[in-house]
């Protein structure tokens, strides 16, 4: 991931920044100019709750290089309360243990970096509640 | 009236026990455990560093002081020797973190174990003075030991955030001292990874005298003996320092007990006393003295003396205690699995 997307996404990833439907009142997470619902362009920018549910997840065996100590880890799909979902990998736990349902919260962890040298960056993660 | 209007520790999910590093280097468990009063330390997580244990606790005292507009939080001081990054501030992606940017002052901050309370010290300092409203300390620390080393037993992670401000305030700071002088004991050198100590050094010139030194100054300039406080809490390089250091001042057991976290969290470095006082702030009563003493190595000590008020039961329940996250079902580690997770061994 380059450096100014990091920077330009740090909204979202540090502070679940999101953007809720004026007209119909659909929240999306990444924002966007229109909703696909109702056709509006009117947003208002809103924070996500830091609470939720697993909706469904995978387990990742084979890892991209950063992860290896992490491996066996989880990815989960997650449906926050008041609306709202995320992609986020599933720390602090027993892959094998997750159910769907299971009550999770939101945590701030370091994602990954780009090598020994490069930027380290930060966003969410989820562990169970 | 100034002090702490929110507070909040954070401590990884991961641990080791004694048994499980001494039984790799071929040591008796039994004569760390007994000589140094350790039973396990924490461990961080591969994704967690200084930067995600500030945050956590950061947040968590804002969950105690919900009424707090990060906006309005004029400073954010985090003090460590284990900065994710060598050139490039922590304070910045903390304060991202919490909602606090853009108007704010920060500065990643620097003294062994001491870094912590330093931050506490600034920002107390500014926000007494009326400089601003409210103002963020912080001591967090993912500490190194090298393997086989006798610091590898203690060096673990976990650090507390301290929101101070002038309204609602649930601790009054009634008095800071600081002593300090150069006192080599422990260093790191730059691009080391390890740190190096004088050994035995480390005890009657370093560590007591700074920590004995600032305690009996911050009483007297308060007005006040042992006898005075409910809880005090020392620095906790290890379980029986700060326990040998309260009985030399005349303090009972029963006062360094509540903070006294050490024995199953491990020295948490710039996070050792903070958590202490976070603990203590967990079960505190109203209208109680604490002491707080830090100490770091090269080598100085701050000591503030704190008085609660009515304000603080009601936030104690608002946000997780560290007593109860340390017994919050840990994961266990084998010695690999840790040397893994600290970047001890590269595959």
């Amino acid at each position: 991931m380059t450096v100014a997307r990091i920077w330009r996404e740090r909204g979202r990833r540090y502070r679940l920044e999101a953007a809720r439907c004026k007209g119909c009142g659909k929240v999306f997470f990444p924002g966007r100019l229109v909703c696909d619902k109702c056709g509006s362009r009117e947003f208002e920018e809103i924070r996500l709750s830091d609470k939720g549910k697993i909706l469904t997840y995978t387990v990742i065996r084979v890892p991209p290089p950063a992860h290896t100590y992490e491996t066996p880890y989880a990815v989960a799909i997650v449906e926050l309360e008041g609306g709202g979902r995320i992609t986020a990998m599933v720390a602090d736990c027993d892959p094998e243990k997750l159910e769907i349902g299971q009550n999770v919260r939101v945590v701030f962890r370091k994602i990954s970096q780009d090598g020994e040298k490069g930027i380290k960056f930060y966003g969410y993660k989820v562990v169970p509640a | 009236m100034s002090g702490i209007v929110g507070w909040g520790s954070s401590v990884p999910k991961y641990r080791i026990k004694v048994e499980e590093i001494a039984r790799q280097w071929g040591e008796d468990p039994e004569s760390f455990k007994k000589g140094l009063m350790l039973r396990e330390k924490s461990v961080p997580g591969p994704d967690q560093d200084t930067i995600t244990i500030s945050v956590e606790a950061a947040r968590y005292a804002l969950q105690r002081a919900s009424y707090v507009d990060p906006g309005e939080i004029g400073a954010i001081y985090i003090g460590s020797e284990s900065h994710p990054y060598a050139v490039k501030p922590s304070g910045v992606t903390v304060a991202e973190a919490i909602g606090m940017q853009p108007d704010f002052h920060t500065a990643d901050l620097e003294f062994a174990c001491k870094a912590g309370s330093q931050g506490m010290f600034l920002a107390w300092s500014l926000v007494d003075s009326g400089r601003m409203k409210y103002a963020f300390g912080i001591g967090a620390d993912t500490s190194q030991g090298a393997p086989a080393n006798a610091l590898e037993y203690s060096a673990s992670a976990g650090g507390a955030a301290f929101l101070f401000g002038r309204e609602k305030v649930v601790a009054e700071v009634i008095e800071t001292h600081s002593y300090a002088t150069d006192t080599p004991d422990f260093w790191r050198r730059e691009h080391e990874f390890y740190p190096q100590h004088g050994g035995r050094f480390t005890g009657e010139p370093a560590y007591f005298h700074h920590l004995l030194s600032c305690a009996r100054i911050v009483m007297e300039k308060a007005g006040m003996k042992p006898s005075d406080f409910a809880y005090a809490v020392f620095h906790m390089p290890n379980g029986k320092f700060p326990m040998r250091a309260g009985k030399i001042l005349g303090f009972k057991k029963e006062q360094i007990e509540p903070g006294w976290v050490v024995p199953i969290l491990g020295n948490t470095y710039s996070g050792a006393s903070p958590m202490g006082l976070a603990a203590t702030l967990d079960i505190a009563k109203p209208g109680e003295r604490i002491l707080m003493v830090s100490f770091g190595s090269g080598a100085g000590s701050d000591g503030f003396v704190f008085e609660t008020t009515s304000e603080l039961p009601a936030l104690q329940d608002k946000a997780p205690k560290l007593r109860a996250q340390l017994a919050d079902d840990p994961i266990y580690l084998t010695y690999g699995q840790y040397a893994a997770f600290r970047g001890k061994i590269r595959v």
